[in-house]
This record gives structure tokens, C-alpha cells and sequence, in this order.
């Protein structure tokens, strides 16, 4: 089975259901608006701020914040590429086509992922122009350093978060389970853990917490994270690999 | 060609398919008959490489289904027909099998049409009525020209019109020399289409055989009787060692002889007689006996020797039998119920 015929097939699939489109969608806009908004209300902030605060401005950074919500956006596409397949019962006529598993599975993934990544990166880059036009006097440019890094990171960290959600959807199937752990693990456990003092040490660990540090350009005055940005996105691509290779392994093994 | 070798299915406890073995060849329909939950559609799963089996194997035109180069060129299946994005169109769940085992494009054009849907091809699936829904899975199978077809109770759930269009379809396929492999748990719809007959009961091979041989052997043929003298008639039967059966509404049966015999015998003894009809048992009967047979034989392994043949289920009482009733499931309770 040649591979450039099941890719083929995985990106009519992907183009041909609604969902693609309003995921995808909405993590874009929900990034770049809330980003937009929270720039512009730290660009007013920015005066009555304590001196110590104004070392840690980040604007490249700030200009970000609307990615927290934009990922759940992204967590749904990831989840709904794969358990889609389960709740329609479409699997099981995919497999009969494709019955080389990994070939079906990897295959699916690279669309996706390709699919994300593309616009992730728009994603990221509309954010970062967008938001620093709010920021007025305090803004950064693309070509200090640091910047281009942070914003092509900002793509990947929207595209691995998808990946993952992919890999859990796999081992879980069902879009409901699979949502229902992802969504609170990435909008309140992770948070919950990175602000409570105690835990804040695994909080750092965790793939959202790790791999948000690749679009920070400003180190934090008091910052005791133990990697750097690349470090941190390591740490992601770890939590990822195992994800997927969960998924593949439990799809290989599991009647369809 | 299909090759069944030792196929075995265990789900936890439920052994849902036990050592099948058996060969589905080319050129005519083979009908996969067994009642709900004898393990049917496990089979067919195991077939096309979806299940795993506990033991045994399958074998498509010699080869492990993982192994075929673009699968649907060899078999087309239709297991469910709601085995689809109902969110995708008709054209697109098409297009994306066909991309996937490299079919041209234009071939789901070809299969829309066949299958006559042309007309709503741009058109979300979850819209579709079940029939359009069948016809598509149909489409679908169709897709690669396969030498063989594997259909998963095809009819089930069909307006007349739909079942029609199915059988003939099936007889079509086989008539171009397709092999074509169905099951159902109706052995009516059996009898329309079905050349050969696999059939299985809680997941055990009961017969690989021909139609028109199952018929022969399977099917009870007996002589009807009504007559206003039941007494006289009961009496000279008797006397002449003919066991008979009294069925409701004052009407006897006789097993086993020709009613030439029986005619010739009243009138030596000026009997009138009202009916005597030479009668053959539905399909539907034999194979619920030969099931019912297989459930017998399971609750009586362990049994001695001569234990007595099974009652003859349906709603029409067998002959009398003597000897204990052995209770356990009855195959026909599952029947029944689909
Ligand atoms: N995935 C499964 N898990 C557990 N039991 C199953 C599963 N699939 C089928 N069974 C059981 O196996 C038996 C055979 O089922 P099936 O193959 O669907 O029968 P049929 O298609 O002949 O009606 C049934 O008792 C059914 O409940
Ligand atoms: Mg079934």
C-alpha cells in the first residue's frame, strides 16, 4: 500500500467534514482576539506597574495570552481527526481499506498535523503583529532577538498540542472521554499545578507548562525553570511521542 | 476465495465463534446462515482483518487480509452500512476509499450510478434514508471490482423495494462470476439467493452444503389427512403399523409414507377422506431443527446413549417424544427475537 495513496485519502478526509474547518477556525480567531485584548489592556497596565514587573515585560509574550484558550480550540480538532473515525463507526470501513494500521494511523496524524501547523504558524504570527500594534511604545520587533523564535515556536506549540490530543484520542476513542480529561487537564490542572507553590516543580513538567516556554523572549526577573526554550519544547515533543506511540500501539493491538 | 481454517473468537468469556473451517468459492453465493449472536458478523470482522482472532486463520485468495496490495481490488465488504462520517457526502466517503487502494476518480462516478445515487452524491450521508445508506455501503464495496463481495445481512431493515434491489444485485455479481459471500439469520432469504450454505449456531460450523442438498436433507416431507370418520381412520392406520400424528383441528400427519398408500388404504375401508396432501416442511423449519439440533446435542453431551431426538420446535407440535425434556436454551428463543 503505497503511503502517498493513504495521505491522499486522509486529506479528503480531513477537508471534507465541518469540523476541520470551525476548530481551526476558532483557534485562530480565539487566539488572535484574546491576544489582541489582553495586549492592549497590558499596554494601560503597563504604567502602574511595579519596577520589577516592568523587567519582566514580555511583550512578544503577552501578545500570546489568547493562545491558553485557543488551544482548547486545538485540543478539539486533534481529538475529533481521530475518535471522529470511532463514534461514526468509520474506522472499521478505513481499516478494511488500509488494513496496515500505522499506515492508516501516521498517515492521518501528518495531514493533521501538517494541517495545524500551517495554521498554527498563521495563527502565531497574525497574534504577535497584531498585538504588539496595541502595545504602542513597549511593543517588540520580529528581528530583535529572540522574537522570530518565539513566534514560529508559538506554531509548534499549537501544533504539538494538537498532535497530543490526537495520540489521547487514539488510546481513549471516545471524543467525550478523550475532551473530558484533555480540557481540564490543559485549563485547570495544568494552571493549578504551575501556581501552587508546592507543585509548581511537576507543573513545569507538564507539556502545555514546558512547551510555552519556546515563546517566551523575556526571562522572568525570579525564573527557576530548570530549561531553556528549546528545553522546554523537548520536554513537549516527549510528552507527544509517547501519546502517539500509546495510540499506536493500543490501535495495533485492539479489535477495531 | 474465502479460506476459513480453525477460526476462533473468544470475547471474555463468550466463545462467539469455535473452530470454524470451511471454503467460500468463486463464481456462485454462498449464504451464511445463523440466528442472531451465533457469531456471524465475528466471522466476517475476522475476515476482512478488523478482529483478531484467539486461533485460526483466514486466507483471501491465499493470502492474510494485511497482506493484500489495495484490498478493496480484491474484496468488497459491506459489514454495517452506518459505518460512516454522516457529516461527509456520498462523493467524499467514496473518494477517500477510493484514494486510499488507488482507484481513478471516475470510478466513484461509475459506482454512484450503479447503485443509483448519483442524484444526491454532493449530499451529506447523515440525511440518507437506510436504504440510501445501504446502497452506498454498497457503493463502497463495490468500488475496487473485486472478485469477491462480502455482504453482512444486507436486507435487514429494507422497504420490499430495497430487498429486491439487493437480491438481484447479489444474483447479478455471482452471475459475472464474483464470489459472493452473505449472511443472514433468515433462511427465506437464504432459500431466494444462496447457491451454497455455510450455517452456524453459537458460533460452531452446522453445515457446508449445497442449497438444493440442505433442502433434500433437511426438510421433513409428510402426508396431511382430514376425514369426518378421524376414529375409523386412527384405528385402520394403526392396525396397519402407520404411526400417526393428530395436529390441532382434527387434522393427522403421517411421516414417512407415500399417500398413494395411505389413499388406497382408506378406501379398502370405505373411508372419506377430505385432504391428502403430500407436504413438505418450510426451510424455515429445517433449519431451525438442524440449530435446534446442535443446542440438543450441547445439553446432552454427558448424556446416555439413546437419548431421545429433540422436539421439533415452531408453533406446530413434533411428534411425540418419549424419554426426559432437557431443558437449556433453546436455539429458536434467540430466532425468535430477530
Ligand atoms: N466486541 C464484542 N465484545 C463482546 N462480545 C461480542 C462482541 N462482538 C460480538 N460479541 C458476542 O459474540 C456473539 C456473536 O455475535 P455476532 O458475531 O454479532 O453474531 P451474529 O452476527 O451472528 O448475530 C454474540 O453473543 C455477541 O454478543
Ligand atoms: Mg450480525
Amino acid at each position: 500500500m503505497a503511503a502517498t495513496q493513504v495521505l491522499r485519502s486522509e486529506w479528503t478526509k480531513i477537508r471534507s467534514v465541518a469540523s476541520t474547518l470551525w476548530t481551526l477556525s476558532l483557534a485562530a480567531v480565539v487566539t488572535v482576539v484574546l491576544g489582541v485584548l489582553i495586549s492592549l489592556l497590558s499596554k494601560n497596565e503597563f504604567d502602574k506597574m511595579s519596577a520589577k514587573d516592568r523587567l519582566s515585560f514580555d511583550p512578544t509574550y503577552i501578545s500570546f495570552a489568547g493562545m491558553s484558550l485557543g488551544q482548547l480550540a486545538m485540543i478539539v480538532f486533534g481529538v475529533l481527526v481521530v475518535s471522529n473515525e470511532y463514534s461514526t463507526g468509520m474506522i472499521r470501513t478505513s481499516l478494511s481499506a488500509v488494513p496496515q494500521r500505522g499506515t492508516f494511523l501516521f498517515s492521518k496524524m501528518a495531514v493533521a498535523t501538517g494541517l495545524a501547523f500551517l495554521v498554527g504558524l498563521v495563527t502565531s504570527f497574525v497574534a504577535f503583529f497584531l498585538g504588539q500594534a496595541m502595545l504602542g511604545s513597549h511593543k517588540a520587533a520580529i528581528g530583535d532577538p529572540g522574537v522570530l523564535r518565539a513566534v514560529i515556536g508559538g506554531g509548534l506549540y499549537m501544533t504539538l498540542i494538537a498532535v497530543f490530543s490526537m495520540g489521547v484520542a487514539t488510546m481513549l476513542r471516545s471524543p467525550m472521554l478523550s475532551l473530558g480529561i484533555l480540557m481540564p487537564f490543559f485549563f485547570l490542572i495544568s494552571a493549578i499545578l504551575g501556581n501552587v507553590s508546592a507543585t509548581k516543580k511537576i507543573g513545569q513538567f507538564l507539556p502545555d507548562q514546558a512547551g510555552s516556554k519556546i515563546m517566551q523572549v523575556v526571562t522572568p526577573i525570579d525564573d527557576d525553570v530548570p530549561y531553556g526554550p528549546w528545553g522546554g519544547l523537548g520536554i513537549m515533543v516527549l510528552w507527544v511521542v509517547v501519546a502517539v506511540i500509546g495510540g499506536y500501539v493500543l490501535l495495533k493491538r485492539r479489535d477495531a | 476465495m474465502i479460506e476459513v481454517e480453525g477460526l476462533t473468537k473468544r470475547y471474555g468469556e463468550k466463545m462467539a465463534v469455535n473452530q470454524l473451517t470451511f471454503a467460500v468459492r468463486p463464481g456462485i453465493v454462498t449464504g451464511f446462515l445463523g440466528p442472531n449472536g451465533a457469531g456471524k458478523s465475528t466471522t466476517m470482522r475476522m475476515m476482512l482483518g478488523l478482529d483478531r482472532p484467539t486461533a485460526g486463520d483466514v486466507r483471501i485468495d491465499g493470502q492474510h487480509y494485511d497482506r493484500l496490495k489495495d484490498p478493496l481490488t480484491y474484496i468488497g465488504a459491506l459489514l454495517d452500512a452506518k459505518a460512516m462520517h454522516g457529516g461527509r457526502s456520498a462523493f467524499n466517503h467514496l473518494l477517500c476509499l477510493a484514494q486510499s487502494n488507488g482507484i481513478p476518480r471516475g470510478r466513484v462516478h461509475e459506482v454512484l450510478d450503479t447503485v443509483g445515487l448519483t442524484a444526491v452524491a454532493k449530499k451529506k450521508a447523515k440525511g440518507f434514508s437506510l436504504g440510501m445508506g445501504q446502497r452506498l455501503g454498497i457503493a463502497g464495496a463495490l468500488l475496487g471490482d473485486p472478485r469477491i463481495l462480502m455482504f453482512d445481512e444486507p436486507v435487514n431493515g429494507l422497504d420490499p423495494e430495497g430487498i429486491h434491489w439487493i437480491r438481484n444485485l447479489m444474483k447479478s455479481l455471482a452471475a459475472q462470476g464474483r464470489t459472493v459471500f452473505v449472511s443472514s439469520h433468515l433462511m427465506s432469504e437464504m432459500a431466494l439467493t444462496a447457491d451454497h450454505l455455510v450455517v452456524i449456531g453459537q458460533g460452531r460450523l452446522l453445515a457446508d452444503t449445497s442449497m438444493a442438498d440442505f433442502i433434500r436433507e433437511n426438510s421433513r416431507s409428510y402426508v396431511r389427512i382430514r376425514s369426518p370418520q378421524r376414529e375409523l381412520l386412527l384405528d385402520v392406520l394403526h392396525r396397519a403399523g402407520i404411526v400417526v400424528v393428530e395436529t390441532g383441528g382434527g387434522t393427522l400427519e403421517v411421516d414417512g409414507h407415500r399417500p398413494e398408500d395411505i389413499g388406497e388404504l382408506a378406501a379398502q375401508h370405505r373411508i372419506v377422506l377430505h385432504e391428502l396432501s403430500p407436504q413438505q416442511a418450510s426451510l424455515e423449519e429445517a433449519f431451525m431443527q438442524l440449530t435446534a439440533e446442535s443446542v440438543e446435542y450441547h445439553a446432552h453431551s454427558g448424556a446416555p446413549l439413546g437419548a431421545a431426538p429433540p422436539p421439533l420446535p415452531g408453533d406446530r407440535p413434533g411428534p411425540p417424544t418419549p424419554g426426559p425434556q432437557v431443558p437449556g436454551p433453546q436455539w429458536g428463543d434467540d430466532w425468535k427475537k430477530g
